[in-house]
């Protein structure tokens, strides 16, 4: 076995930011990409050259401190608001090479409505509370034109069951529903035509530990049986290292790192994400 | 066949809040020949488990390259984009760590069989596999259903063994796996190492008690850390 010595000193005082090779092995090609994402809202500037790439089956995380940008990026990746500048690619047939931003309203919304999926940090976002769960998550499916209340409700039954919500329950509404259940009728509706593409924006903040472990349970065996390309925001460094596979780190709009999850949270490389990562408990 | 090629090879953690960097080592060279069973030793602090990590880039390594050769071609493990990274944790190159890291609510069959289902095969194909590699590793099957996060320090590392060297692989990187077993489960590791090793698998390893695994041993690479000299080789 060879060996040999280089007894010089370790000359990284100044730590530059190391740059990876682009891929070579992978022949997989990503199935969402964002460039240079720039929003602001008069002088706040929530996200600057914001650019990612997510494959099919992957799960990006992005974390960072309230005000960072994370759901303003998860917003313009769900289409419901539009950058300053920037261009939004998913590779799916029809649509390889358009940039989404362009698109005309109703194009924009048929794109997220059948493709993407979206569940929010509050219900109230993303459901009607005082609708039935079952209605709440037929009423996505009524975009395939499909009008058959048997259809619909068989549909809607199967989704809230693949989010393992307790289907005796499925025609209450969610306002009388737990914390946990509310977020189990919002992942059946995203789900409900099958997408492409999930984001999650703090999906399981302010749920009991108990309840967020099984939420993040019925995310992972989700994510892994329809393969899709998740990218979920959370300033919870627990539930990003439980879920995702890449991580991004945001700080005032700007992207400071971004890297394999366990390599972000192990040997953050950024002064703010070792400030994160040591802010733990 | 040369299947690894580390030149130059160097991991230091820069701590902004110090200023400074801290090494944990520098410079290191060695090649690994394809089916070698390579030994990593050194005292504690040496770097041992930071050159593990490195290789399997849970760390960025500083500087110097760790050329690998993939079935898909050679790629530089220092700077492979991360996709290229979890393709080659996906299908080559395995990692046992010290510890399980449990998930609440996902049994030991379950933990164990999903690095197999992860490569298109149904949890229900792989779990009569896992369930094998358990009773090997000598985990009750009265355990096999449960939640491990309540088990016991030498349970959870029978499951973290099982879940590991369950996938085939072409590199595994073994960090003190035998640490917190009893003589049945290490003989029963170093039982599926031989057998692993017999099907042309490369290892590198940190052994507490290198005696274990004596026999399967073709070289060692000692650190001595950066701090107190030179890295030295047999």
């Amino acid at each position: 076995m060879a060996i040999s010595n280089h007894p010089s000193a370790p000359n990284d005082a100044q730590q530059a930011m190391i740059t990876l090779d682009a891929p070579r092995l992978t022949r997989a090609k990503p199935l969402l990409r964002a460039l240079g994402l720039h929003k602001r809202y008069g002088r706040i500037t929530a996200a600057e050259q914001v650019s990612l790439e997510v494959y099919a089956g992957e799960v990006l995380g992005i974390v960072g401190e309230s005000g960072s940008g994370k759901s303003s990026v998860l917003r313009l990746l769900n289409l419901e608001e539009l950058p300053d500048a920037g261009e939004y690619t998913l590779d799916l047939p029809g649509y390889e090479g358009v940039n989404l931003f362009g698109l005309d309203r109703f194009q924009r919304r048929e794109v997220a409505h059948v493709h993407i999926g979206i569940v929010y940090q509050n219900p109230h976002l993303g459901l009607r509370m005082r609708y039935t769960s079952s209605g709440n998550v037929a009423e996505r499916l009524l975009i395939t034109g499909e009008r058959s209340y048997r259809a619909l409700r068989q549909a809607a039954r199967d989704s809230l069951s693949a989010s393992e919500f307790p289907l005796d329950r499925m025609d209450d509404p969610p306002r009388v529903l737990s914390g946990g259940m509310q977020q189990r009728v919002q992942l059946a509706k995203a789900i409900a035509l099958r997408p492409r593409i999930l984001l999650l924006d703090e999906p399981t903040t302010g749920l009991d530990v108990s309840v967020q472990a099984a939420v993040l349970d019925t995310l992972k065996r989700l994510q892994r049986e329809r393969h899709m390309a998740m990218v979920i925001v959370s300033h919870d460094l627990g539930v990003i290292r439980a879920l995702a596979d890449r991580v991004m780190v945001m700080r005032g709009g700007r992207v400071v790192e971004a890297g394999l999850a366990d390599q972000v949270l192990d040997d953050p490389q950024h002064a703010y994400t070792q400030q994160l990562v040591h802010a733990k408990l | 066949m040369v299947l690894l090629t580390v030149t130059n090879f160097t991991k230091s953690f820069y701590i902004h809040h110090l200023g400074r960097a801290i090494p944990a080592f520098q410079a290191l060279d060695f090649t690994l020949q394809a089916g070698q069973f390579l030994l990593v030793s050194g005292q504690n602090g040496a770097g041992k488990s930071t050159l593990l990590r490195c290789l399997y880039r849970t760390y960025l390594p500083t500087s110097g390259s760790a050329v690998y050769s993939s079935l898909h071609g050679e790629i530089d493990l220092a700077r492979a984009a991360d996709a290229d990274i979890m393709l080659l944790r996906r299908e080559e190159i395995g990692f046992v760590t010290q510890f399980l890291r449990p998930r609440p609510r996902v049994s030991a069959s379950e933990l164990v069989a999903e690095s197999l289902y992860a490569d298109a095969m149904t949890l229900d194909e792989a779990r009569p596999h896992a369930e094998h590699l358990l009773s090997d590793f000598g985990v009750k099957a009265e355990l096999w259903g449960a939640y491990p996060t309540t088990f016991s320090g030498g349970e959870q590392q029978r499951v973290n063994l099982a879940r590991a060297l369950i996938a085939p692989r072409r590199l595994i990187l073994l960090d003190e796996p035998t640490a917190s077993l009893d003589a049945a489960a290490r003989n029963a590791l170093v039982r599926r190492l031989t057998a692993l090793k017999q099907d042309g698998v490369t290892f590198i390893g940190i052994f507490h008690h290198p005696e274990d695994v004596r026999g399967l041993i073709d070289g060692e690479i000692r650190l001595q850390g950066v701090n107190d000299g030179d890295i030295v080789a047999d």
